[in-house]
């Protein structure tokens, strides 16, 4: 299989500047490598630092050391030291994100807001409009919901808008952070289902998962994040 | 999109000073076109100071400001003539003020707004300004009925949203913008960055906008400097600086933030 991503001896602590300075030494000497076709689950207990590795692998959030290195175009990127243009361009073609959190402009219909990763790949926008169509369909929004900003939905619908965003292009590596936590039975079955075709169409997935169900039907693997914990190994 | 590698806009090691007073100090960066850059800081940090400078108003006490220009390639825009300087802010810039009423003439009418700037870059043809003037109060989402109205009849956003029209009718590469949503109420903003976020998108703008408010800063902007008297301490990727911020300074303003 061939390797999408890979992370080498990566260390995080944040340092709190406004709370007397505390360093809080996260994780060290991570090891960690993603390939195509794969779903890995990042495993531990609560607050183990599941989300903050996630946020890292997106580099969203800083690494204190090593590397993170995402094959985008065909090379090698280290997202630790790349620059912001790099990171952006990667985040746009080559990796997408499922978070836990709606972050949108007021006011923007969510047919527009799943639609638009899409468009600005450069696929025309009437092709985007009918995949995000597709997507809200299957993710049972009801239409008369399409034109109106998801801010003003439930939980549940919201994450389910912020599912059809992340699935709408086919990245070559998609990060799920708790996709199926606020979804009833069906939903949570779609959600695993598009997994499934993502693997199939030879995606490499990191996910965090809240159930064993979820983890057991689409993860081929798993990594414990708590195995690089600072002092762990002590 | 793809965004073009050379600079738009390139700033060396620009330092205004009043007198013994640091206005900003040592600052340095590029911007590419259709590229935002956030400036954040609170009052007094600099950051209209370094506005100014750039966006030629103010002469900075050292380093330069160069513009990639149409014609003549990279020049130094304090090195122009200051026809070619006049030019380039009214044609290839645009500057978007805090208060409309600095950016608006309040006594001529929404569309001599507009049509004020085409005329000043050579067009004269009445029924084409007057199109252009048209086209642009419905892309503001202004009724066109309101072209012959003064904009002092026109709502605080109303007036924000004419002066956004009235700067972008010349087709702008770069806008200056200054708190572009401080004083409108929520709902208000929300409509003005929806509307900045689409014309951004769809005209490839190149954005360089103050606001000292961060969630404004990350919806719209790519990356973000931060300062603190003066200084830049902190710049990068947008949601990199807001959700792991690195100084001191960076982390009190992220943490003091109401949540809602």
């Amino acid at each position: 299989m061939s390797e999408m991503l890979h992370a080498k001896n990566v260390a995080k602590g944040f340092t709190l500047h406004t709370q007397g300075s505390v360093t809080i030494p996260v994780f060290e000497g991570v090891e960690f490598r993603l390939n195509a076709g794969e779903c890995i689950a990042l495993t531990g207990e609560s607050g183990s630092g599941k989300s903050t590795f996630m946020r890292m692998l997106y580099a969203n959030y800083t690494c204190s050391s090593g590397s993170i290195s995402v094959l985008h175009d065909g090379d090698w990127l280290d997202i630790t030291t790349a620059s912001p243009h790099a990171i952006l361009d990667m985040r746009k073609r080559t990796m997408g994100y499922v978070s836990q959190f709606l972050r949108v402009i007021p006011r923007v219909p969510t047919l527009e807001i799943v639609a638009e990763p899409l468009i600005a790949l450069g696929t025309a926008r009437e092709t985007a409009m009918e995949k995000a169509r597709d997507l809200l369909t299957r993710l049972r929004i009801p239409e008369r919901l399409w034109q109106l900003s998801p801010l003003t939905f439930s939980g549940g619908e919201q994450q389910r808008v912020n599912i059809a965003r992340g699935f709408i292009a086919d990245y070559p590596i998609m990060l799920l952070d708790e996709p199926t936590a606020s979804l009833d039975t069906q939903n949570r079955a779609t959600v695993l289902a598009l997994i499934e075709e993502a693997k199939a169409r030879g995606a490499a997935i990191a996910g965090i998962f809240h159930d064993h169900e979820t983890r057991d039907a689409v993860c081929t693997g798993s990594f414990d994040v708590t195995s690089f914990k600072v002092g762990a190994n002590d | 999109m793809t965004r073009s590698h050379e600079p738009l806009l390139r700033v060396s090691d620009l330092t205004m000073m009043y007198g013994d007073r640091v206005g900003c100090r040592n600052v340095s960066f590029e911007l590419r076109p259709g590229e935002v850059l956030g400036i954040v800081g609170e009052s007094g940090s600099g950051k209209s100071t370094l506005l100014r400078s750039i966006s030629a108003q103010q002469e900075p006490t050292k380093g330069t400001v160069e513009y990639h220009t149409r014609i003549d390639g990279i020049r130094d825009i304090y090195q122009m003539s200051e026809a070619q300087r006049r030019l380039l802010m009214r044609t290839d810039w645009a500057f978007v003020h805090q208060n409309a009423r600095d950016g608006l003439r309040m006594n001529v009418s929404a569309g001599a707004n507009i049509g004020e700037r085409l005329m000043a870059v050579g067009d004269r043809h009445y029924g084409n300004i007057r199109n252009a003037a048209e086209n642009w109060l419905d892309k503001v989402e202004i009724a066109t009925e309101r072209l012959d109205d003064l904009p002092s009849t026109f709502s605080g956003g109303m007036q924000q949203r004419l002066q956004i029209a009235r700067n972008l009718v010349t087709s702008p590469r770069l806008v200056f913008m200054d708190e572009p949503t401080g004083g409108l109420d929520v709902s208000v903003q929300a409509r003005l960055l929806d509307l900045l976020r689409g014309l951004v998108h769809d005209l490839n703008l190149a954005v360089i906008i103050v606001t000292h408010d961060l969630a404004v800063a990350r919806l719209l902007s790519h990356r973000l400097m931060v300062m603190q008297r003066g200084e830049v301490i902190e710049s990068g990727l947008t949601d990199q600086v807001l959700d792991d911020p690195q100084h001191a300074y960076t982390q009190l303003l992220v943490s003091s933030i109401l949540q809602n």
